[in-house]
C-alpha cells in the first residue's frame, strides 16, 4: 500500500537505485484452470539493460509482461518495482508507475489522425495542443519521424507502430515492455527501430524485448530469458550463446533440418497469373495492380512484404474467393481460371491454404472429419450422388495424422482444439494429400512451434520436388530464403520482378519491401506510393 | 468469490442435450412461482398443463395434430437458422399456403372433381409457401435488407389477405355472414388415419419431412453446406460454398414446409378457411426449433412437448380459469431459458477466488 503514494521522479536520469532491480518477478504463476501459463517465473531487469523474452509461441512469454503490465492478475508470486513488492490494478497503475508496452497488435482507430490517436491512449490532462506539441518533440527528439495531422489509415505499418512507440514514450516510462515488435517491419525498419531502442537504453531506461528471431536478440540485447512451456529454461548472456544453442533451449532438443531435393527439375508452367489488375472490395483495401509471374512445376515462389501490402487480397484473387472478369489474368494448369469459383479451380488440381487457421482455412467447431471435407468436397472422392462418404472423410484425417504428426487427444477432434501448430499441419496436410498440381499457401508458419514449422517447410520442398509449383507468401524472410527458389516481393498492391534465392539478400529484400526500386537509376527516390 | 464463464476447449455433448432439460426445469420453477402469483394452486396447476393431458386418448391424438403443424414448420426454420438465415416469418407462410390450397378446395366446391384435389392443394400450397417465402431471401440476397423485418412484416400481409378473402370473395353464402368459405369436400379433405378420431394423415407426412431432414443434414454435402456456412462463413467461402444461394434455398423450403402445414392444418382439422386458423404455430415452431436444438429428432420431441402446452393450457382455462394467454407467457420464458442455457455448450460456469488474496497469502 505504501507503494501508492510514493512519488515519482518524472526524469529518467534518477534511475540507478544501486543493487536493486528495476523490476522482478518472484515466483510468478498465472493458472488458467489446470493448464499453468506461467510456473514460477524470476526474472530481473536492471536499468540500462535491453532483456530479450525468447520462447516459441505458447512458451509464456505474453502471459507475462501482460502481468507485469497490470493486464491480468498472476495466481501466485510477486512483482517487485524497485525492490518493492507491488499489485498492479491495471495498466492505468503500470503507466503512472513508468511501466509502458507497446503490443504487436496495434489498437489505433484508422479514421482518426496520429495526434488524435496519441491523445487518446494517455490519461490526458494537458490540452490537445500541448499534447501536439509534445508528440512533435518526443518524435523528433528519437528520430521517429511522425505528422500528427494524418489520418492513421493512411500510414505505413511501420508508422503506426512509431505511433505505439511514441505514445509509449510520451509518458515517460522507465521500463518499456516490445512485443515482437520487428515482426511487421522491414529490415531497414527493423534497423531504425534498433538506434531507438540503443538511446532508450543509454538515457537509463529498461526494455523487455519479446521475440523470437535469435540472430537479432543476439545483435541487440544485453541479457535473455528463455522460456518453454510456462517455465523459465535459463537467463544468459545471448552474445556468447550461438543461435542454434538459444534455439535448443528455445525448443528443447534439436530442430529437424529443412532439406530441399538435390537436381530438382522445373517443368512446365502450373501457374501463370497474366497483368492481374483488381478493386479492394471493402474501404482501405489494397489495389492489385499489373501483376504478372509465372511458377513452373518443382519450382517454390516466395512473396516476401510488410503485411497489408495486397498479399490477402492476391490470395483471395489467387483461390477464386474473389473471381475476376477476364478469365486470361489466372491460368492453372494450362486453363484460363480468373472467372472460375474456388472449387472448379480445386478441380484443376489447385489447392489453397489461407493465412487464418480458424474460421478461414477451417470451420473451428466442426471436426477435423468435416474440415477436411470443406475442401476435400471437390475433387477427392469424398461425395457419392450428394452423400458424404464419412468414411473417405476418416481417412484423410488419419492420413493427414499419420504423415504430418498431427498430434490430438482424440481420432476425430473439433478443429478448434488443436494447438496453432497441430491445426496448421493438418490443413497443410490436408492440401498436400490431395496431390495438387499448384499449391497457393499464405504464411504456412505463422504463430506455429519450430517442430512444427520444420515438419510444414518440409512437405512443401517435397511436394515441390514431386513436381508442383508452390507459391509461398511470407513475412518470414529467413522462412522464404530458406525454402524458395526464386522470391518477389509485394508493396502497395504490385508485385516486384523475382530474384532468385541465392541473390535475394535481405538488403535488396528490404529495399523493396519499404517500396524502392532495385535499379540504381531510380533508387535514389522511389519511395512510397 | 465470484462466478464467471469460463470458455470450454469443445463444446459438451452431453450439455447439448441436457441443456433444454434444465430450461423446462427453469420454466417450470418460473412458472409455479408465477402461478402463486396469480393465486392459483401451483401443483394442481402443472398437473392440469402436464400430467393430465397425457391422460386420455382424444388429448393424445390432440397433442399429436397440435404437434404436426409445429414440427413442420420447426423443420423447414432450423435449416434457416442453421445457415444463418432468420426466417421469422413462417406464420405468414403458412397462412398463405393456406389460402392457395383453399383456393383450389373453393373452386371445387360441388363439382365432381376427383382424388387429383387433395394432392393439387398440398402442392399448390408448399409452392405458394416457397413463393412467399422467397420475398424476403431475394430482398436480402439483392439489397441487403433485413430478412428479420421483411419476412416478419409479411406475416401481417398475410393475415389481412385470408381475412379478405374469407369475409368477402370466399365467403359461404350459407354461412350466417360469419367469415369463413364452405366445410371442404371429401375430395379435398386430409384423411383420418382412425375412424372417428382426430389425428390424420398429416401427421404422417410430418414424419416423413423429420425424416428426410434428418438425412440431409447428417448425410448429404447440401446439409453439411447448410451446416458450415452458418458455423463459419468465410471457411464456407473458402470451401466454395455460397452463402446467398442457400438463404435461396432454406427460405424457400422452410417456406414449402410451413405453407404445406398450414393447407395440412386447413383440411384437415379446421375443414374449411376461416381467420384464427393458427393459434401462432409460425411463431411458436421457432421456440419448437430452438428447443429442439435444430436438431430434426429434437424438434419432434420439442413440438410435442410445445403441443402439450397448448393442450394443458386450455385444460387449465377449463379447470382452474387460468388465462389462455398464460400459455404464451410459458413459450416465452421458455424460449428464454433455452437459448440462456445453450451458451452452457461452449462455456461453464466456474467459481473464481480473487487473486490478490492468493497472491497476499503466497507473499
Amino acid at each position: 500500500m505504501q507503494a501508492h503514494q510514493r512519488m515519482l521522479d518524472p526524469t529518467p536520469n534518477g534511475l540507478h537505485s544501486g543493487e536493486s532491480p528495476l523490476l522482478k518477478t518472484v515466483g510468478l504463476t498465472k493458472r488458467y484452470g489446470d493448464f499453468l501459463a506461467n510456473d514460477s517465473i524470476d526474472i530481473d531487469v536492471w536499468p540500462k539493460e535491453i532483456h530479450a523474452l525468447l520462447g516459441e509461441n505458447g512458451a509464456g512469454k505474453s502471459t507475462l509482461v501482460k502481468a507485469i503490465y497490470g493486464l491480468i492478475q498472476p495466481s501466485a508470486g510477486e512483482i517487485r518495482w524497485q525492490g518493492e513488492p507491488i499489485v498492479l490494478s491495471g495498466p492505468s497503475e503500470a503507466r503512472s508507475r513508468g511501466i509502458g508496452m507497446v503490443f504487436q497488435h496495434f489498437s489505433l482507430f484508422d479514421n482518426l489522425t496520429v495526434a488524435e490517436n496519441v491523445a487518446l491512449g494517455l490519461d490526458g490532462k494537458e490540452s490537445f495542443k500541448d499534447m501536439s506539441a509534445r508528440l512533435e518533440q518526443v518524435s523528433r527528439t528519437y528520430g521517429l519521424p511522425l505528422d500528427p495531422g494524418r489520418e492513421v489509415w493512411q500510414l505505413s505499418v511501420g508508422e503506426r507502430q512509431r505511433i505505439e512507440i511514441v505514445r509509449a514514450l510520451m509518458q515517460n516510462p522507465r521500463f518499456l515492455i516490445l512485443d515482437e515488435p520487428t515482426a511487421v517491419l522491414t529490415p531497414q525498419e527493423a534497423d531504425q527501430l534498433f538506434v531507438v531502442l540503443e538511446r532508450l537504453k543509454t538515457e537509463g531506461r529498461a526494455i523487455l524485448y519479446i521475440s523470437h528471431k535469435l540472430e537479432e536478440v543476439k545483435r541487440l540485447c544485453d541479457t535473455a530469458t528463455i522460456l518453454r512451456g510456462g517455465k523459465k529454461i535459463q537467463t544468459c548472456n545471448p552474445r556468447q550463446e550461438t543461435a542454434a544453442s538459444l534455439a535448443r533451449m528455445m525448443v528443447g532438443g534439436e530442430i529437424r533440418e529443412v532439406k530441399a531435393a538435390a537436381g530438382r527439375q522445373t517443368t512446365i508452367p502450373r501457374l501463370v497469373v497474366n497483368d492481374l489488375s483488381l478493386a479492394p472490395d471493402e474501404a482501405h483495401g489494397v489495389r492489385l495492380e499489373h501483376i504478372s509471374f509465372e511458377l513452373k512445376g518443382g519450382e517454390i515462389l516466395g512473396i516476401a512484404g510488410v503485411a497489408g501490402n495486397g498479399q490477402d487480397e492476391l490470395f483471395a484473387a489467387l483461390s477464386g474467393e474473389r473471381p475476376s472478369k477476364d478469365p486470361g489474368t489466372i491460368v492453372i494448369e494450362g486453363i484460363a481460371a480468373g472467372h472460375l469459383s474456388i472449387t472448379k479451380r480445386r478441380k484443376l488440381g489447385a489447392a489453397f491454404v489461407p493465412e487464418e487457421r480458424l474460421g478461414h482455412g477451417t470451420a473451428p467447431r466442426m471436426k477435423l472429419s468435416e474440415n477436411a471435407l470443406l475442401t476435400g468436397h471437390a475433387a477427392s472422392g469424398m461425395v457419392n450422388h450428394g452423400f458424404i462418404d464419412t468414411a473417405a472423410t476418416l481417412k484423410t484425417v488419419d492420413k493427414a495424422t499419420e504423415t504430418f504428426d498431427v498430434r490430438k487427444a482424440k481420432r476425430d477432434p473439433e478443429a478448434a482444439s488443436l494447438s496453432g501448430g497441430n491445426l496448421q499441419k493438418f490443413i497443410v496436410g490436408r492440401e498436400i494429400l490431395r496431390n495438387p498440381a499448384v499449391l497457393v499457401v499464405s504464411q504456412p508458419t505463422w504463430g506455429v512451434d519450430a517442430g512444427a514449422a520444420a515438419v510444414i517447410r518440409q512437405a512443401l520442398l517435397d511436394l515441390a520436388a514431386a513436381g508442383a509449383a508452390v507459391l509461398v507468401t511470407s513475412q518470414d524472410l529467413d522462412e522464404l530464403t530458406e525454402i524458395a527458389d526464386r522470391i518477389a516481393v509485394m508493396f502497395h498492391g504490385r508485385l516486384s520482378a523475382p530474384l532468385a534465392a541465392s541473390e535475394a539478400t535481405r538488403e535488396k529484400l528490404g529495399l523493396l519491401m519499404g517500396g524502392s526500386s532495385l535499379e540504381p537509376k531510380e533508387a535514389a527516390h522511389a519511395v512510397g506510393a | 468469490m465470484q462466478l464467471v464463464l469460463e470458455k470450454r476447449t469443445e463444446r459438451s455433448n452431453t450439455i447439448a442435450l441436457v441443456s433444454p432439460l434444465i430450461a423446462i426445469g427453469l420454466t417450470i420453477v418460473t412458472m409455479t412461482i408465477l402461478f402463486a402469483i396469480l393465486g392459483k394452486n401451483p401443483f394442481l396447476a402443472l398437473q392440469a398443463y402436464f400430467i393430465a393431458p397425457l391422460t386420455d386418448s382424444y388429448s393424445l391424438q390432440e397433442i399429436a395434430v397440435k404437434a404436426t403443424p409445429l414440427v413442420m414448420i420447426a423443420i423447414g426454420l432450423s435449416l434457416c437458422y442453421l445457415a444463418n438465415a432468420w426466417n421469422i416469418g413462417a406464420e405468414g407462410q403458412f397462412l398463405i399456403g393456406a389460402v392457395a390450397g383453399s383456393w383450389i378446395a373453393v373452386k371445387t366446391q360441388g363439382t365432381d372433381a376427383g382424388a387429383w384435389v387433395l394432392p393439387a392443394m398440398l402442392v399448390l400450397a408448399a409452392v405458394a409457401g416457397a413463393l412467399y417465402a422467397l420475398i424476403p431471401a431475394i430482398c436480402k440476397v439483392k439489397f441487403g435488407a433485413s430478412e428479420i423485418l421483411t419476412s416478419l412484416m409479411l406475416v401481417y400481409v398475410a393475415d389481412l389477405f385470408l381475412d379478405y378473402l374469407v369475409r368477402g370473395p370466399w365467403r359461404d353464402p350459407h354461412g350466417f355472414n360469419f367469415p369463413t368459405t364452405a366445410e371442404f369436400d371429401p375430395v379435398a379433405t386430409v384423411p383420418l388415419l382412425i375412424e372417428g378420431g382426430r389425428l390424420h394423415l398429416g401427421s404422417i407426412i410430418a414424419l416423413l419431412v423429420v425424416a428426410a431432414a434428418a438425412i440431409l443434414l447428417g448425410r448429404t454435402i447440401k446439409g453439411f453446406e447448410i451446416r458450415v456456412v452458418g458455423a463459419a462463413p468465410r471457411a464456407a467461402r473458402f470451401g466454395g460454398f455460397n452463402a446467398n444461394q442457400l438463404i435461396i434455398l432454406t427460405f424457400a423450403v422452410s417456406g414449402a414446409l410451413a405453407g404445406l402445414a398450414g393447407i395440412i392444418e386447413v383440411a384437415g382439422p379446421v375443414g374449411h378457411l376461416q381467420p384464427g386458423i393458427s393459434p401462432g404455430y409460425g411463431f411458436t415452431a421457432i421456440i419448437v426449433a430452438f428447443l429442439g436444438r435444430l436438431n430434426p429428432l429434437g424438434i419432434l420431441i420439442a413440438g410435442l412437448f410445445l403441443a402439450l402446452t397448448f393442450i394443458g393450457g386450455e385444460q387449465a382455462q377449463i379447470a382452474m380459469k387460468i388465462p389462455l394467454d398464460v400459455t404464451k407467457v410459458f413459450q416465452g420464458i421458455l424460449l428464454f431459458y433455452v437459448l440462456a442455457c445453450d451458451s452452457l455448450i461452449l462455456y461453464r460456469f466456474k467459481l473464481v477466488v480473487p487473486n490478490r488474496q492468493v497472491t497476499r497469502g503466497a507473499g
